[in-house]
């Protein structure tokens, strides 16, 4: 037994003090949506400067509360932080990435993107009130479909998520029965329909159930070939979901470096743009300056270097002027 | 006649259903583990052990990191709770032998046993990670750990008090202090079966993940510092299964089969052992 | 008995030492209690006892009530002893009456096997394997033959989706088969091999030994094999986190996704943002760990009178 405790002792402490590594790690922490894109760029970002970007998907109430804690180097979160709480927890906040929310439908008879919806359809279908696809509402933007009177199933998220947030932040503002009835926010009480767990769970509903109607992130709704709809933007326009109407949207908002970028993108007054879409932020704890000039030299290089890799894992890339406004705000703060 | 004939065939039934019943633990048993077995070795391969995870859309990445992490993480655990869990269990089955507070201490153990490990993260997390202002590897340790010492400590009651006490008078007479005693005789007459205790809460800490994950974190990197993040393969295992991409989803079941099978050797071991010794008595 | 030997100086430090390592135990569960009650007093002066009757769960407007949670944990353990323990018993009647010999050690491994796979595999397993074969056979299957059975087919309402209570409980009772199985077992070794003699002495079927000698005498320590196994399947994460949705509503159909305590604990934890909201999780967690403890309590207070009983 004695031997045994020795070589044990004497193997954790070869373990934890002979390879103590001298390359520099940071830790982060948050939304589960972009963990793929931070990843990919973390990876590369190593094999050209041995820097360790550690970025765990916990979720975006965990990235806030982690960062305001400072148990982590920089948090990430999909919903962005008021002004008045970076103030109160000493944040700064940045945005790094584009993402959209796609409703996705499961009806027979209806080509992908094939159906239109506005923004008082959707608003009516995930509060339960239209009942039925063929619904006058629904038949009056898509007179030449071929709806039936099938009852509709409306699928959410169960668990918290940014893609709720950014989801239920767009019905607020463009329904007012929305915002009296359910509200914004990462997890919220749907009045209708049943929960999916995660991305993959909503998604694995829709594709199962029969005239059912839910949303998604981008990213899922193209990997599992699911039936995007179009939406009516705040231009009036009817957009397909994709690269350009992201893009559209993140340029036609006016993002402010003093609100610390305190932005939800849905309902952007673009002309092209996907009314639904939202931007993902990273959250750095103010008086830690060391470890966030390390933090923002790695989102630099990201933004110079990584926009063919978000693309390849279909993700939208800041747009240019974005990325000025941000350096911008990384000078203001002393970080570069 | 026929009463008899019908007790026979009501003895048979409930016999037959018994036999089906054992069989479909058998088949729960057969069908998990050819299913993590079927799935995990196709993605079995040299690369998992000696590559260090690659994102998504790149070739060739594997989980060193988290091997090493979850090995690192074990063995502290182990260094941590298997003395307070030897020495608790000493202190039940010799010093407070036969008292109120050795009977509370022993059942509170069995209920700790039980309690959700997700508990135990939390209480970590808040003790150890928020003051501190760092996920470590040891946070990680400290939490498994206290999910083996009432383990390791309840084996160790049970096997010293298997120890004759004749055994320990006869030392007594010889004029061994009752600490020498312990050390020399009762624990060596005991070392199989707590050696077996040993085995087993090992085995049950390495498949935890909800108490790592607010504690040693993970990290995607190499690391073997344990005052960082520290990568493990349960929390691993989770992130990759609920992501989106098939290659994370086959390397989720080749670590679910290492993980299992080690697992399971360990458990193996510790029945082997505990059934030598009770074979040769 | 053995104070009177402490005189040596070396020996009261050992002592002492042995003494701390086993207060570990208690200082660890009064600190899990400490952190849990300081960490949830806002929801308590908030919400109160009311916190435990209320069905709302609503993150938006900040009100949260712990029931529809309490009522998933509660259905889904009730299902899974329900399907666990015929099997267990059986299971542990098989080892010890029915089995040749050589079958016994073998057959007892693999159930014990059973219970060291990590629940997290169990998940996986769930979500990749059980789920569709749930939703694609199991399901529909139940439906159409109970669609006709007035009340039955309330229980099978909803579209099969293999992610609901049902498979949720199928899961947690594989996970506790072994338990029961095992405290059964030696439980049913315990029955004094004479009285089962006499038994088939005077020309009893192995059925009616069963029934009527080691059933009764061991039922106290199976009991409370049971009740452990139930305080096993109430703390239960991981297994059942992948596969029961996240629903907070009180269920009525087996097809309906639910929640319960650990899996709102595992699903929300994370993306907590309020301070209230995380406070009302720990409450759950409070609420859990009381639940928890005192089924355990329970059980040990059956196992140890039933130790009790047979010691004599």
């Amino acid at each position: 037994m004695k031997t045994f405790y020795k070589l044990l002792f004497m193997a954790v402490m070869i373990l934890s003090f002979a390879y103590a590594e001298a390359a520099e790690t940071l830790n982060g922490a948050g939304a589960t949506f972009p963990y793929p894109v931070y990843s990919a760029w973390a990876y590369d970002y190593n094999k050209i400067t041995g820097v360790q970007i550690n970025y765990q998907s916990i979720g975006s109430g965990g990235g806030q509360r982690q960062v305001t804690e400072r148990t982590v180097d920089f948090g990430a979160s999909d919903d962005p932080l008021k002004p008045e709480q970076t103030q109160k927890d000493k944040l700064l906040q940045f945005p790094a990435v584009i993402g959209g929310v796609v409703p996705v439908v499961n009806l027979e008879n209806v080509k992908p993107g094939e159906l239109k919806l506005d923004s008082e359809t959707l608003c009516k279908l995930f509060l339960g009130e239209i009942k039925y696809w063929n619904d006058e509402k629904i038949k009056k933007i898509n007179p030449q479909s071929k709806l039936t009177h099938s009852e509709v199933t409306v699928v959410y998220r169960s668990d918290g998520s940014g893609t709720t947030a950014i989801f239920t932040n767009y019905m607020s503002e463009t329904c007012p029965a929305w915002k009296e009835k359910v509200g914004a926010g990462k997890a919220v009480k749907f009045p209708a329909g049943i929960g999916g767990k995660g991305n993959e769970g909503v998604a694995n509903y829709v594709k199962r159930t029969a005239n059912s109607i839910g949303y998604v992130e981008f990213a899922y709704a193209k990997q599992n070939k699911l039936n995007h709809t179009q939406l009516k933007n705040a231009a009036g326009n009817f957009v397909e979901p994709g690269f350009a109407s992201f893009e559209d949207a993140a340029e036609s908002g006016d993002f402010d470096p003093k609100k610390d970028f305190y932005l939800w993108l849905t309902n952007a007054p673009g002309k092209d743009s996907w009314p639904i879409a939202g931007a993902t932020f990273i959250l750095l704890a103010k008086e830690k300056s060391g470890s966030n000039k390390s933090v923002v030299k790695f989102f630099d290089w990201a933004f110079k270097n990584g926009d063919n890799k978000a693309k390849e894992l279909v993700y939208v890339p800041l747009p240019a002027s974005l990325k000025d406004k941000v350096r911008a705000y990384w000078k203001t703060n002393g970080l570069q | 006649m026929t009463r008899a004939r019908k007790r026979k065939i009501e003895g048979v039934i409930a016999m037959a259903l018994c036999t089906i019943a054992a069989l479909m633990g058998l088949f729960w048993l057969v069908f998990i583990l050819g299913d993590v077995l079927v799935h995990g070795i196709k993605a079995l391969n040299m690369d998992l052990f000696i590559n260090d995870p690659a994102p998504a859309g790149v070739e060739g990445g594997g989980l060193r990191n988290a091997f090493v992490g979850q090995l690192m993480i074990t063995l502290c655990a182990t260094l941590i709770g298997v003395p307070i869990g030897v020495l608790g269990g000493t202190f039940l089955a010799e010093y407070a032998r036969g008292r109120k507070i050795a009977r509370l201490i022993s059942v509170l153990s069995d209920i700790m046993v039980s309690v959700p490990s997700i508990v135990i993260g939390t209480f970590i997390y808040a003790v150890l990670v928020k003051p501190l202002g760092h996920f470590s590897g040891w946070a990680g340790a400290i939490a498994l750990s206290i999910i083996m010492i009432p383990v390791v400590l309840r084996t160790t009651e049970d096997m010293l008090r298997l120890v004759p006490w004749t055994l320990r008078e006869a030392a007594f007479a010889l004029g061994a202090p009752y600490y020498k005693v312990i050390i020399q005789i009762v624990y060596r007459g005991a070392s199989t079966g707590i050696l077996t205790g040993i085995l087993l809460s090992i085995a049950r800490v390495s498949g935890e993940t909800a108490p790592l994950l607010f504690t040693s974190f993970n990290n995607s990197f190499f690391a073997t510092d344990m005052n960082k993040p520290i990568a493990s393969l349960t929390v691993t295992i989770f992130q990759y299964a609920m992501g989106p991409y098939e290659s994370w989803h086959t390397q989720a079941w080749a670590a679910s089969l290492v993980i299992t099978l080690s697992i399971l050797m360990l458990t193996v071991i510790g029945r082997l052992l505990i059934k030598g010794r009770l074979g040769r008595r | 008995m053995a104070l009177q030997f402490k005189k040596n100086p070396a020996d009261i430090v050992f002592s002492t030492t042995t003494a701390i390592a086993s207060f570990s135990v208690i200082i660890f569960i009064i600190g899990i209690l400490y952190v849990l009650i300081s960490e949830s007093s806002p929801a308590i002066g908030r919400f109160g006892i009311k916190f435990l009757a209320s069905t709302d769960w609503n993150p938006v407007k900040e009100s949260f009530g712990a029931l529809t949670n309490i009522y998933g944990t509660i259905i889904t353990t009730f299902l899974s002893l329900l399907i666990a323990i015929p099997v267990a018993i059986g299971i542990a009647i098989f080892v010890t009456e029915i089995s040749p010999n050589f079958l016994k050690g073998p057959v007892g491994a693999a159930i014990e096997l059973l219970a060291a796979i990590p629940s997290i595999i169990y998940g996986m397993w769930g979500l990749f394997t059980l789920s569709p074969i749930m939703s694609k056979h199991v399901e529909p299957f139940l439906k159409k033959i109970s669609a006709d059975i007035p009340f039955v087919s309330i229980l099978f309402q909803g579209t099969p989706m293999g992610i609901d209570i049902l498979t949720a409980s199928v899961i947690l009772s594989i996970m506790i088969i072994p338990f029961t199985a095992s405290i059964s077992r030696d439980s049913f070794n315990l029955t004094p091999p004479i009285i089962k003699e006499s038994a088939y002495a005077i020309g009893a079927t192995k059925w009616e030994v069963v029934k009527n000698i080691v059933i009764p005498y061991s039922k106290i320590g199976v009991f409370g094999g049971i009740v452990l196994s139930l305080g096993r399947a109430i703390g239960e994460t991981m297994a059942v986190a992948f596969v029961l949705g996240n629903n907070h509503r009180i269920a009525t159909s087996l097809l309906d996704a639910a929640a319960t305590i650990t899996v709102t604990l595992a699903n929300e934890f994370a993306e907590a943002d309020n301070d209230i909201y995380l406070s009302s999780l720990f409450y759950l967690a409070l609420v859990l760990f009381v639940m928890s403890f005192i089924t355990l309590a329970i059980a040990k207070y059956f196992l140890l009178k039933a130790e009790r009983k047979y010691s004599r």
